[in-house]
């Protein structure tokens, strides 16, 4: 079975970035060559993971009031079926990281992404979280902070508006719309162990 | 000033004044300041302790407080330095003004200055593992005395005092807990939803009831002042949009008239009267925003879209004269960056028109809720005179009738010339705090419809003065305060007449209102619920980044 | 009226004329039990939705319509992507609590939604004292509840199970009262007969005023035993991140959203079943053309018409409404709610036995 490019409602493959990525992507699955079976329970998997994607709400500053802006009643995220925002990160897809992590934060953050349950995925939102955007030359601000966790979409912006916002979720989409879940993940991740302190 | 100047002298002889600047400055040792800040306050009542600036002058390192008498809203600034590098101690007026709590543990933590007398000497913003003082001018920021720490922070119950034996004046360190061991503490945040982001208290509770509230900030604190001083004046005025982003004009605006007033650049009026109009487009904004969360925080979640509906009409008036929502850059020192869209006035006064309207349903919809009435009425009081103590500034000081909208104290920019009241009421509660941010919003309708007039009247397109390439102060210090939708907000500039063509600020201090209105969590909310805990902070209405700066 | 007994009489008898009695019976409770859970399931995902759907519209807004026509498949994402998320286990807590928990809950929620009559004669569980038997199973879930707070050893649930523990108990007799006050009404605790009760006038409008009172009540403590807001303190998003299952991921956190949305349905059922007639039809005295046309709408359709209505009612309050506090919602059950519904119980039985019901 052939693996195609991901397609996304109401907007054209040529429209977006990053187009080699995904194409990459996609060569990379075929070359291992898929199963048919096992191919289409991965489409239905991605499909109604890339459809729905409840975001963990972390906002440190000013990209989360663009992101409450995307809730609200003009450009209403729950069009795209993301409107269940959880607090619990045990129940959310992803972490869009919308403002400034610093030193301090920088555990919490971890520790939030480590709590949340496989998939997960995480958009760095805004200037500050790719790269610490105007507060790099700061004494405690993380510059980026793919430095604690792994980022799969990286949006520019101070603050982003709500469209580009959405187009970070339709790039995420298409991303999650490529992998695979059955017969080994191509997502790599280290795998973390927990060992609990004694007491 | 004359008839102050000899009263203050009357207080203490020590004190030198010099009235040369825009305030009178009076500088005093340190082993007179406590008993003349306690005349000060008692006798000349200056009660309000509008800001407390930690500076490092190099051969000494102090602080300058900015004193003002709340009845005849008269300013004073009063400087108090050590020479003592390694171990600097000051005396603590934490017991006189209680908002220099917070401020003094933020001057111990960037400086290292130990204030005796201080309940609780912790820091502040900063890990409690950090090494050094950040704003010291000696800092060694290599990155690997603080690496990014991935490991959890210990979380202290250690607390310690510096005692000062009356008699023998010895100095001696008291540890102190902060929590009792067989308290049930709850842990707020940082991440929580209705902490309005990175803010955390630790909570003593007992059943629902909280015991005591232990404010933990710094998760954003982000060292906007120390990156002032390495950066030319235009290139600061960036950092003030991004502490409270929903008063992002107004604090650009602040900063840009104090610069403005050190280089003494007179600003065209028309460009003065676009920034006006701006600011009461954010605080309108500002204030929508916190009505949606103050109701969203209550679990009455449809009326929160509302209040964003209405924001999306004042976002769109910034986006097309500014280019952008959020964090417009707008204000530049002289004027503002470029002229207004053509279609400005006819969309403000659309969006005043569509905003008044629609005020009342959000009336109908919630103030009237007889679930959101027992939830506010009566719940986190706040008297006049603990606001003054706190120095609350804003909405949630002019709820406790404490008149201190610096539109009306001491004016600046235009806002003498507008017919507007200033909203204020007695109860101090939270549905009080509520009722005058809907009601402000009623007064800012009334200054843009004014000022949409004033602005059709003025002929020609000019938008910003005359500036020099290179921007060059005089050595000083300067003090400009505006009113930001959440209170007072100030600017602390000093500058030390650097020659050289790309001069960098000496000092760069913001003061915050939302700083001080962390200082009354615990004291609102102690002995009331859990929930109460969540409406409380919701009506006090804080922006964190504007906290941790 | 098409009665739905015939269909299954008959089957019965078909089923028995081939197998012994023990194999039907046996036959017959697999049936049962697989069209209940997958009407449970179809049920809480339509539920799940028409929820989206209906507070999007409230709150100006379009609510999910990009997956699927008008956003049907939304559902069925969401499921998918439920059932295959990492179910996490904790350390230090106790493992066999923390798992029972989500099922206790939803085994409550479908025992009690087995007792619901859909239409003429469709009905799984009808025996004498249903009434009895609603208020006692649907009383169950409290326990999953609190376990689920309790095993995950997290200050945050353990608040939230106290609460809603505190709170479920209280307001079940709320529900109970309101519901012996149309007992009482209909003279009968079977489903059953309460429903045929009202062959002639729905009990909200025969009872006179306590009718419309023990409505009142019913809709309030229903809201409570049910976690809505304006009484979701358990898992007031707000306060306690998300109360009694902060600590739950993947199918467990998916039990209990299922749970919840079906609870909605039970209360909403059980609303239309005790003051909106059920499944009988809307008849008014004297106007019998129009009562011969609502006759032909099938029993089912009114049940679910009415159920749906109510459902509405809950979501528009859920979404307008701030959160009470927790001793004020305890002051509005034992100082109000409750003398309301003892003082209403005893003037309806006086009016039934004086005959002062229509």
């Amino acid at each position: 079975m052939e693996v195609k490019a991901p397609k996304i409602k109401s907007m054209r493959h040529e429209d977006f970035k990053d187009n080699e990525y995904i194409d990459q992507l996609v060569a990379e699955l075929n070359a291992g060559g898929v199963n048919v079976v096992v191919g289409k329970l991965d489409q239905l998997l991605n499909w109604s993971r890339s459809n729905s994607l409840w975001p963990f709400c972390f906002g440190t500053s000013c990209c989360a009031i663009e992101f409450m802006c995307l809730g609200a009643a003009r450009y209403d995220m729950a069009r795209f079926g993301a409107e269940v925002a959880r607090n619990s990160p045990r129940q959310a897809d992803y972490i869009m990281c919308q403002g400034t992590i610093t030193y301090r934060m920088a555990p919490v953050l971890k520790r939030l992404y480590e709590q949340m349950a496989e998939p997960k995925y995480v958009i760095a939102c805004g200037a500050c979280t790719i790269s610490g955007g105007p507060f790099k030359n700061s004494y405690c601000v993380v510059k980026g902070i793919d430095e604690i966790i792994p980022v799969d979409v990286y949006l520019p912006g101070c603050p982003p508006r709500p469209e580009a916002m959405f187009y970070a979720l339709m790039q995420l989409q298409r991303k999650i719309k490529v992998t695979k879940f059955f017969g080994g993940a191509n997502r790599k991740e280290k795998p973390m162990r927990y060992v609990p302190e004694e007491k | 000033m004359a008839d102050l100047q000899s009263r203050i002298s009357a207080l203490c002889e020590q004190a030198q004044i010099d009235n040369s600047g825009e305030f009178l400055l009076v500088t005093v040792d340190d082993a007179h300041w406590h008993e003349f800040a306690r005349k000060l306050k008692e006798q000349l009542h200056f009660d309000y302790l509008t800001a407390l600036v930690g500076v490092d002058w190099k051969d000494s390192l102090g602080v300058v407080y900015y004193l003002t008498n709340s009845d005849t809203h008269e300013i004073i600034h009063i400087k108090v330095a050590t020479t003592n590098r390694d171990c600097p101690m000051l005396h603590s007026v934490s017991d006189i003004w209680a908002v220099a709590n917070f401020q003094e543990r933020e001057v111990f933590d960037f400086y290292g200055i130990i204030f005796i007398n201080h309940p609780d000497m912790r820091r502040f913003f900063l890990r409690n593992d950090w090494v050094g003082h950040p704003l010291r001018k000696d800092y060694d920021d290599n990155p690997e005395l603080n690496p990014v720490r991935l490991e959890d922070e210990v979380n202290e119950d250690d607390s310690c005092r510096w005692e000062e034996d009356p008699e023998t004046g010895k100095v001696t360190k008291v540890d102190t807990k902060v929590f009792e061991d067989d308290e049930y503490v709850i842990n707020v945040g940082p991440q929580h939803p209705s902490t309005h982001g990175v803010m955390r208290y630790r909570v003593s509770l007992d059943g629902e009831i909280v015991k005591k509230v232990d404010v933990v900030s710094g998760y954003i604190h982000r060292g906007i002042e120390k990156m002032c001083e390495s950066l030319m004046y235009p290139q600061t005025l960036l950092y003030t949009e991004r502490m409270d982003y929903m008063a992002a004009h107004i604090n650009r605006h602040c900063l840009c008239m104090c610069i403005e007033k050190a280089l003494g650049i007179e600003v065209p009026r028309r460009a003065e009267l676009i920034r006006l109009m701006m600011d009461e487009l954010m605080r309108i904004s500002s204030h929508l925003l916190s009505y949606g969360c103050l109701t969203m925080d209550q679990g009455a979640t449809t009326a929160f879209f509302y209040g964003f509906r209405e924001r999306e009409l004042i976002y769109d008036i910034f986006d097309r004269t500014c280019g952008a929502r959020m964090s417009m850059s707008y204000a530049t020192i002289g004027g503002v960056v470029a002229d207004v869209h053509p279609d400005f006035i006819k969309d403000v006064r659309n969006a005043c028109d569509v905003i008044e309207k629609n005020l009342k349903e959000y009336h109908q919809l919630f103030t009237g809720n007889v679930i959101a009435r027992n939830r506010m009425i009566g719940v986190g009081l706040l008297s006049r005179e603990q606001a003054l103590d706190y120095a609350i500034t804003g909405p949630s000081g002019r709820a406790s009738g404490v008149n201190c909208d610096v539109r009306k104290t001491n004016p600046y920019s235009l806002y003498e010339e507008f017919d507007f009241e200033e909203v204020t009421r007695t109860e101090g509660d939270s549905m009080a705090r509520y009722l005058v941010r809907m009601d402000e919003i009623v007064q800012s309708i009334k200054i843009l419809r004014q000022a949409c007039e004033k602005l059709e009247a003025i002929e020609g397109n000019e938008f910003c003065a005359k500036v020099p390439k290179m921007i060059k102060l005089p050595a000083g210090h300067w003090y400009q305060q505006v009113e930001a939708s959440r209170g007072a907000f100030g600017v602390y500039l000093e500058s030390d007449g650097d020659p050289k063509p790309f001069q960098k600020p000496y000092r760069m201090h913001f003061q915050s209102p939302c700083f001080n209105l962390i200082g009354i969590v615990d004291l609102t909310c102690r002995d009331n619920m859990i929930a109460d805990l969540i409406t409380i902070t919701a009506s006090i209405d804080f922006v964190i980044p504007d906290i941790d700066r | 009226m098409f009665d739905l007994s015939t269909v299954t009489n008959w089957t019965h008898e078909q089923l028995l004329s081939v197998m012994p009695q023990w194999l039907t019976t046996t036959v017959e409770c697999i049936l049962v039990a697989l069209f209940l859970l997958l009407a449970y399931s179809v049920l809480a995902m339509i539920y799940i939705m028409y929820e989206r759907w209906v507070c999007g519209w409230i709150q100006c807004r379009r609510g999910p319509i990009r997956v699927g026509p008008w956003g049907s498949l939304q559902i069925f994402a969401d499921v998918f992507k439920i059932l295959s998320k990492e179910i996490i286990t904790l350390w230090h807590t106790d493992r066999f609590l923390f798992f029972l928990a989500p099922f206790l809950v939803v085994i409550a929620s479908v025992m009690t939604f087995a007792c619901l009559p859909w239409g003429k004669g469709f009905q799984i569980i009808d025996f004498n004292v249903g009434a009895f038997f609603i208020i006692a199973v649907s009383s169950v879930g409290v326990l999953g509840i609190l376990l689920a707070g309790w095993s995950s050893n997290s200050k945050y649930t353990l608040i939230g199970a106290m609460r809603s523990g505190a709170q479920m108990i209280s307001y079940e007799l709320s529900v109970g009262l309101s519901m012996l006050t149309m007992v009482c009404l209909a003279g009968t605790m079977s489903i059953t007969g309460i429903v045929e009760a009202q062959q002639d006038g729905w009990l909200l409008f025969r009872g006179h005023l306590p009718a419309l009172i023990a409505f009142i009540i019913y809709i309030i403590a229903a809201n409570a035993e049910n976690n809505r807001g304006p009484f979701d303190l358990p898992e007031a998003e707000h306060e306690l991140t998300a109360g009694y299952h902060t600590e739950y991921s993947g199918i467990h956190y998916g039990l209990f959203y299922l749970a919840e949305y079906l609870n909605l349905f039970i209360v909403s059922g059980i609303a239309a079943l005790l003051f909106l007639g059920g499944w009988m039809p809307l008849h008014i005295p004297g106007w019998d053309g129009f009562n011969t046309v609502m006759d032909y709408i099938p029993s089912t359709l009114w049940f679910l018409g009415k159920t749906f209505f109510m459902t509405f009612i809950f979501i528009w309050i859920r979404w307008s409404f701030p959160r009470v506090r927790i001793d004020q919602m305890l002051a509005l059950e034992w100082r109000y709610l409750m003398p309301i519904g003892l003082v209403n119980l005893v003037v309806m039985a006086l009016m039934v036995t004086k005959d002062w019901v229509f």
